[in-house]
């Protein structure tokens, strides 16, 4: 048989190796920095761009997308070449998708520091951007098949199925997610408003860490272990399993992210289901990995790599454990909204992607410079540093949530809430102070492997073509088979298999919604905001106010005593994007109009400290200072009313009028209470979306309860 | 108002549980079918890919 001779490119994965790195560090920063301004506010340097609100979306997409995005793609790059026996398809190509993923990246960092963002959360970037991550992902995937296609080995090893997989439903998850209308270059509206944009952001978040932080994570697991391990995965009858339950399973479980929501129970039943039917897979996936170091656990006493794939597959299992359990409704009832969310997404954060991606790299990198590591020894103890990091991160957060959930549920023998909100905070210090330091020595840890790695590439050198050989794949002779063993073979067949699975998920949770109109009951006294309402809504989403604060009152107890009447979904019909917030850092906002004088929230955003001793928000002075930009106006009421908000016809032109004269009455109020400020302030545009949030179902006529029991 | 009062004005609304539960249903006998179906050795080939370059 002909044999062929070919090089397998490792330029294109050293240079995802190395942005890896770089974004791994900067991302793993902006999380320590936010993290410890949620105990010492005043480290936001009272700069907008450094405050937590900006920041939080910083870390997060730097390590959603730069850090285990970069990862992904340099270990897909190295393990599609080596499963398919062939050089990637196109070196332009390959270079075209990293610098737009870098490019990408780079406009993110700015766009989020700047304030501009979508409001809906790891989906913050503004529509040019979305744009472009859209052409950079198609890109990947035509590099993607054309490597498969032109492959030197008939089977598809089931990694690639996970990266076609991957491919597929982060297409679909993107481009329906960020459906949005431009307003400006910098600024856009969610196309869905209230209950349906919460279902498909979602649906969207969920289906991330599932297609971004996990399938193509699960991927490289059944290549790199085996790999490390030098044996076959356990059993690759479980990882054909593994794969087809996952996907088929996961894309239904968004709604669990939305229980005691306004989202239709339906809808939250439905993500209850698949949640509790997920734990079956990923636990394959976890055991498949485990058990393949059976009889090999010596090797892990030796080898780095193994020891934090070992770390990282049993987070994969704690975390996709915990994840169905969470989405028990008697459960999230304690843990959404507290930092037990938190504690969760750094078990699979800094566990199963961060040990996945720093385990690659030490075993990447030596090879392809032709060397040994330079260190074991520094990389085991990287290991154990970033493991006690693990714990001493998560332990306090588990606890913090737990015993804020039991704080905020507590009434006394008088039937009054027994802890005001901020009491249930600054309790908490203690536990966010050791979160802190948790992450200092993950953080520690990394840099550690950045010495180690630098070290070892200097005392090898770089091999950027490495050449391989394998006959060319010859047509086969038509016998009888098994007709998946085909479809192994056939990866476009693949491809549109898999899209329908997961297309099917979404569809089902989505047209209901959308269709049946009677689902979102509207309510007769909800009108869409005033022009100053409307430009304070924007400057609440610039200023990240929903990363701390949530507008949704669920129908609790402790709930409806605390903040008032629950949220109905009929309230948020002109909420383009929806505002409901995941994480109560500070208290609910959903009754928060009418609930102060307009001069409380103008002291309280100079200084929150001065209205509320021993908060911990950060201080707003910018706010006070920074000119209401009213020309957007007129474009912004326009975008509302292509979206169906019945604003009368030809209001754009007169909006700016209303709005000055709703600020001159605020300004009014304020003067009331010693307060000078020019009416085009940004804090008056704030003050007036604050006072009106949650006030609109008040004016609503009281209803006969008989037609509200049927 | 419960969302099934909507659900059961749709005339032949049954058809759509029972579609899905089929889909549901037979979607995990194919898997399984052809899973155990397939002959052992063929996986043994197949799982050393990885470690055959």
């Amino acid at each position: 048989m002909q044999v062929e001779k070919f090089y397998y490119d490792n330029k294109i994965v050293k240079a995802f190796g190395i942005a890896t790195i770089i974004f791994g560090v900067v991302g793993m920063l902006a999380g320590l920095w936010a993290a410890i301004q949620i105990y010492y506010p005043a480290i936001s340097l009272n700069l907008a761009p450094t405050t937590f609100g900006r920041l939080r979306p910083l870390h997060t997409n730097a390590i959603i997308f730069a850090f285990v995005g970069n990862a992904s793609f340099a270990g897909i790059y190295y393990s599609l070449q080596r499963l398919c026996k062939a050089r990637l398809f196109n070196d332009k190509l390959s270079w075209l998708h990293f610098w737009g993923w870098q490019a990408i990246i780079a406009a993110a960092a700015v766009t989020l520091l700047m304030g501009m963002t979508t409001g809906k959360e790891y989906a913050e970037l503004e529509w040019p951007i979305d744009i472009a991550i859209t052409l950079i992902w198609v890109v990947f995937g035509i590099n993607m098949f054309g490597t498969i296609l032109k492959r030197r080995e008939r089977h598809l090893y089931v990694a690639i199925w996970f990266y076609i997989a991957t491919w597929v439903t982060v297409a679909m998850l993107h481009i329906v997610n960020s459906m949005e209308i431009p307003v400006s270059l910098t600024k856009s509206y969610s196309m869905y408003a209230g209950v349906q944009d919460a279902l498909v952001q979602w649906w969207y978040g969920h289906n991330a860490v599932a297609f971004f932080l996990t399938t193509p994570v699960l991927g490289l697991m059944y290549y790199f272990l085996p790999k490390a391990a030098n044996r076959p995965v356990y059993s690759y009858r479980l990882s054909i399993i593994h794969f087809w339950a996952l996907i088929f399973l996961y894309i239904w479980a968004g709604p669990h992210h939305l229980l005691y929501t306004s989202l239709p129970d339906w809808a939250q039943s439905l993500g209850t289901v698949f949640s509790i039917m997920l734990i079956a897979p990923s636990w394959g996936g976890m055991l498949n990995g485990l058990f393949t170091l059976r009889g090999a656990w010596d090797k892990v006493r030796e080898d780095p790599v193994l020891k934090f794939m070992v770390v990282a597959i049993t987070c994969y299992g704690m975390s996709t454990l915990e994840g169905p359990l969470l989405s028990l409704k008697n459960i999230n009832a304690i843990s959404h909204f507290t930092d037990w969310t938190i504690a969760h997404v750094h078990i699979g954060g800094l566990g199963w992607n961060g040990f996945i991606a720093f385990a690659i790299l030490y075993y990447m990198i030596p090879r392809m410079w032709g060397t040994k590591l330079y260190s074991n020894k520094l990389a085991t103890n990287h290991f154990w540093l970033g493991t006690i990091g693990i714990i001493l991160y998560a332990v306090p957060m588990y606890w913090a949530g737990f015993e804020q959930a039991s704080m905020w549920k507590q009434f006394t023998p008088e039937g009054q809430l027994k802890f005001q909100f901020l009491e249930t905070v600054t309790n908490l210090v203690p536990m966010y102070v050791a979160r802190s330091v948790g992450g200092l020595l993950y953080l520690t840890g990394a840099l550690m492997m950045v010495v180690n790695l630098y070290k070892t590439i200097a005392s090898g050198k770089f091999i950027p073509d490495e050449a391989a050989e394998a006959p060319a794949l010859v047509k086969e002779a038509p016998h009888k088979e098994y007709w998946h063993r085909v479809l192994e073979r056939k990866p476009v067949t693949m491809l549109v298999l898999s899209l329908v699975l997961v297309a099917i998920g979404g569809l089902v949770q989505m047209i209901p919604t959308f269709l049946v109109k009677e689902n979102i009951p509207t309510i007769a006294s909800v009108k869409p905001y005033t022009p100053l309402e409307l430009q304070g809504r924007d400057i609440y989403i610039r200023e990240g106010c929903y990363t701390c604060h949530s507008q949704m009152v669920r129908p609790f107890r402790d709930e409806v005593a605390r903040y008032g009447e629950y949220s109905k979904a009929g309230e948020f019909v002109y909420d383009h994007p929806f505002q409901w917030g995941s994480k109560r850092t500070g208290p609910d906002l959903a009754r928060v109009g009418g609930k102060y004088p307009d001069s409380w929230h103008y002291n309280h955003m100079y200084d929150p400290r001065s209205m509320s001793p021993g908060s911990l928000m950060p201080q707003y002075v910018w706010l006070l200072d920074n000119a209401l930009d009213t020309s957007s106006t007129p474009a912004k009421i326009r975008a509302m009313q292509t979206l169906g908000v019945p604003y009368p016809d030809g209001y754009d032109q007169v909006a700016n009028r209303d709005l000055m004269h709703q600020a001159d009455s605020i300004v009014g109020n304020l003067k009331k209470d010693k307060i000078e400020t020019p009416a085009n302030a940004e804090i008056v545009a704030l003050i007036a979306y604050l006072q009106r949030v949650g006030r609109d179902i008040k004016l609503e006529p009281k209803q006969q309860p008989l037609a509200e029991n049927k | 108002m419960k969302f099934i009062n909507y659900l059961e004005k749709v005339s032949g609304v049954d058809i759509f549980g029972l579609t899905s539960l089929l889909i549901f249903f037979l979607f995990f006998v194919v898997m399984l079918t052809w899973v155990f179906k397939t002959k052992k050795k063929s996986y043994q080939e197949i799982s050393r890919i990885p470690l055959d370059n």
